[in-house]
């Protein structure tokens, strides 16, 4: 689950990291008292998606009047297939420096993966290209975890003071800068821990004119599974942009994506599921949704039926079934009760194997008179040859 | 990680109802299980053998080697740790939906224990003939009988059709490893190819992986060493980009975890990739003229 900017930015300042001032608005009106009251400031589209900046979805005011035509003007955006439909405004921060910091599951590595890097307020893949130096990567044992001798390690012997031109304001002593990068990122993987993040990323982290570190913008995402753990923050989260059969889909705890194909796929578990799709197109077809009813989903076969049914682009349908936990006959019992329910005038085509196969075979025979395909190409191929 | 019929097994979460169920099919096929964990039921027999208090209580009293877990996912940690402390030498997850940072905290526990971890998201393990430990169809003969295929999958369903085909084209497995659907997984389709070249049964590896992630490629570079032939098939090439396909692993970020990438380093490894799971038998034919 992705959280946007301004519900990712409140879990920053509670762990102690440094966020600008800012009011969460819906309207132009808004945007100019916010900005009244903050002084020059900056306009940020608040929507799930990224290159915001690129897309014209951040500006700057230094006045209310300015602040609202700002607003007005991203308002009427859409950045990334999303309509904007709120701001974040912000007091404008005079940045010295901008650096980049990270905290996420590394799949490969099977740990938590802290990220530092120098250039920041930029692509971290433009940044590696930029200069492969400038990034520096701990790989954190997850049973030890990651403190300030992690953290010092890490940044070992990096410069991270004020350019020399402010340097010489003095309003910071030198190496005063490195022990707050050094406590920005051990908060940041604390956050990650006490939060179940799968990736929280600061991005830039600014160094202030007078040497204050401060989180200019912020990505964090929640990992889906730890979801019944973290009530109190899960309900921040960005909601996923679905159908309107998508979103029934997960009120019935049913795994759909539509797709704008016409052969409709029935399937259990994630990876036949997929290969159903990927026949479907192999053999000259366009699969109008992913639908599994693996694990404890084959229990909801019925439903799972009245929902790859509903997608009026449907012209036929192929049902998948291979049995490992999940039993045949008790997905095509929900089948062909549905079946018998709803009188479907399009065609379905069969291939049932694997658990529970033979009672399978025997329901679908005995009910609707039909007999399952020996091969999945088959069933597909014919479901194909339907819908043309 | 190839199961024998010599392996002790314990059952966490034997008493219920897939616990017991699985249980049953499992001793029935021939898997030699030496008990439970249920530390509510202790001391209680189920299934003619003996539920224990914890793993370590099992360990001190009959014994075994491995452990499956039949638990809900936000207890999985502690009952991991529980079986890895108690000397468990392989670790089969079925659990799906662990949170992640529990899954890597087991999995470093496992790795500090000298426990090899399965999953999380397996449908576990199958030796045709000897024993199984999971939820696969091990006593369908269609799907799974002895042979000298090994067969690695990210997928239980779609691994037991690629299985389906094999034994329709006269090929059985030596071993069927399901390493599982998560995206951070405590053996990796490059830790099975590995095993089953080492594995003096098996004269062919087929790999079933899907979209999402760098296993495909990592298995790619070893595959490229290996003196076995290796056949794969990919599922997810028909499948958008950003949407997570089902298993939490299965999902394209960008140009991250596409079917292309993965096709590619394969096919540059040597490795031929299957349009269709039903092209499985006939491409074995071929590599192994059989």
């Amino acid at each position: 689950m992705n959280f946007e900017e301004h519900a990712a930015k409140p879990l920053l300042d509670a762990a102690g990291i440094a966020v600008p001032k800012s009011r969460l608005v819906t309207s132009a009106e808004e945007a100019s008292s916010a900005a009244a009251e903050l002084g020059a400031c900056v306009v940020k589209a608040q929507v799930p998606a990224g290159k915001r900046g690129k897309a014209g979805g951040i500006r700057m005011a230094d006045t209310a009047d300015e602040a609202a035509k700002a607003a007005r003007a991203i308002l009427a955006m859409e950045i990334g297939g999303h309509g904007v439909e709120r701001l974040l405004v912000e007091e404008r921060i005079p940045i010295a420096r901008e650096f980049y910091a990270a905290v996420l599951n590394d799949a490969s590595a099977k740990s938590p993966v802290v990220l530092f890097s120098t250039l920041g307020g930029m692509d971290i893949e433009d940044a590696a290209a930029k200069d492969p130096r400038a990034l520096s990567r701990c790989v954190v044992d997850i049973r030890e975890g990651f403190g300030h001798r992690e953290a010092k390690e890490m940044l070992g012997g990096r410069d991270l003071g004020l350019p020399s031109p402010k340097r010489s304001i003095g309003f910071a002593q030198a190496g005063d800068e490195a022990k707050d990068v050094a406590k920005t990122l051990v908060a940041l993987y604390r956050l990650y821990r006490q939060r179940d993040a799968e990736l929280i990323e600061i991005n830039p982290l600014a160094l202030t004119d007078d040497g204050r570190l401060v989180a200019l913008d912020c990505k964090f995402t929640l990992d889906d599974a730890a979801i019944p753990r973290q009530p109190g923050i899960a309900a921040l989260g960005a909601r996923e942009r679905l159908s309107a059969l998508e979103a029934r889909g997960r009120e019935l705890g049913l795994q759909y994506i539509e797709l704008d194909g016409d052969v409709g796929v029935l399937a259990n578990g994630a990876g036949l599921t997929m290969a159903t799709m990927d026949a479907v197109r192999h053999l000259g077809g366009r699969p109008a949704n992913f639908l599994e009813v693996g694990g404890q989903a084959y229990t909801l076969t019925k439903s799972a039926l009245e929902l790859a049914l509903a997608n009026p682009r449907v012209k036929s349908l192929v049902v998948n079934f291979c049995g490992a936990f999940a039993r045949t006959d008790v997905m095509t019992e929900g089948v062909v009760t549905a079946w018998e329910e709803l009188k479907p005038t399009i065609p379905v085509f069969f291939s049932i194997h694997g658990t529970g196969e033979e009672e399978a075979v025997e329901l679908l025979r005995a009910r609707l008179g039909m007999e399952p395909f020996d091969l999945m190409d088959d069933a597909i191929s014919a479901a194909i040859e339907a819908a043309r | 990680m190839i199961v024998r019929a010599a392996d002790r097994v314990l059952v966490q979460g034997i008493t219920g109802t897939q616990g017991t169920f699985w249980s049953q099919q499992m001793i029935a096929y021939g898997t030699r299980i030496i008990g439970g964990v249920n530390p509510k039921k202790a001391g209680a027999e189920h299934l003619g053998l003996p539920v224990y208090a914890s793993a370590a209580e099992a360990a001190n009293d009959r014994g075994f080697e491995v452990a499956v877990m039949f638990v809900p996912p936000m207890a999985a940690r502690a009952a991991a740790l529980d079986a890895i402390e108690a000397g468990a030498k392989l670790l089969v997850v079925l659990t799906e939906h662990i949170p992640a940072q529990d899954v890597m905290e087991l999995i470093a526990a496992a790795k500090a224990g000298g426990t090899r971890v399965i999953g999380p998201n397996t449908a576990g393990l199958v030796t045709p003939g000897e024993c199984f430990v999971g939820i696969m169809p091990a006593f369908n003969a269609k799907v799974h009988r002895p042979g000298r295929i090994g067969v690695i999958s990210r997928s239980g369903s779609l691994g037991a059709l690629i299985c389906l085909n094999l034994v329709r084209a006269g090929f059985g497995q030596s071993a069927y490893i399901g390493v599982g659907g998560d995206p951070i997984l405590g053996t990796t389709t490059r830790d099975a190819l590995r095993a089953f070249e080492d594995d003096a049964g098996t004269d062919g590896v087929m790999m079933v992986g899907e979209i999402g992630g760098t296993a495909e490629e990592d298995a790619a570079e070893y595959a490229a060493t290996m003196k076995k032939p290796v056949i794969a098939y990919i599922a997810g090439a028909a499948a958008p980009e950003g949407r997570r396909m089902g298993h939490a692993g299965a999902i394209v970020m960008g140009d991250k975890g596409t079917y292309r990438s993965k096709r590619a380093a394969l096919e540059r490894a040597g490795v031929r990739v299957l349009d269709a799971p039903t092209e499985a038998g006939a491409a074995f034919t071929k590599a192994l003229g059989a």
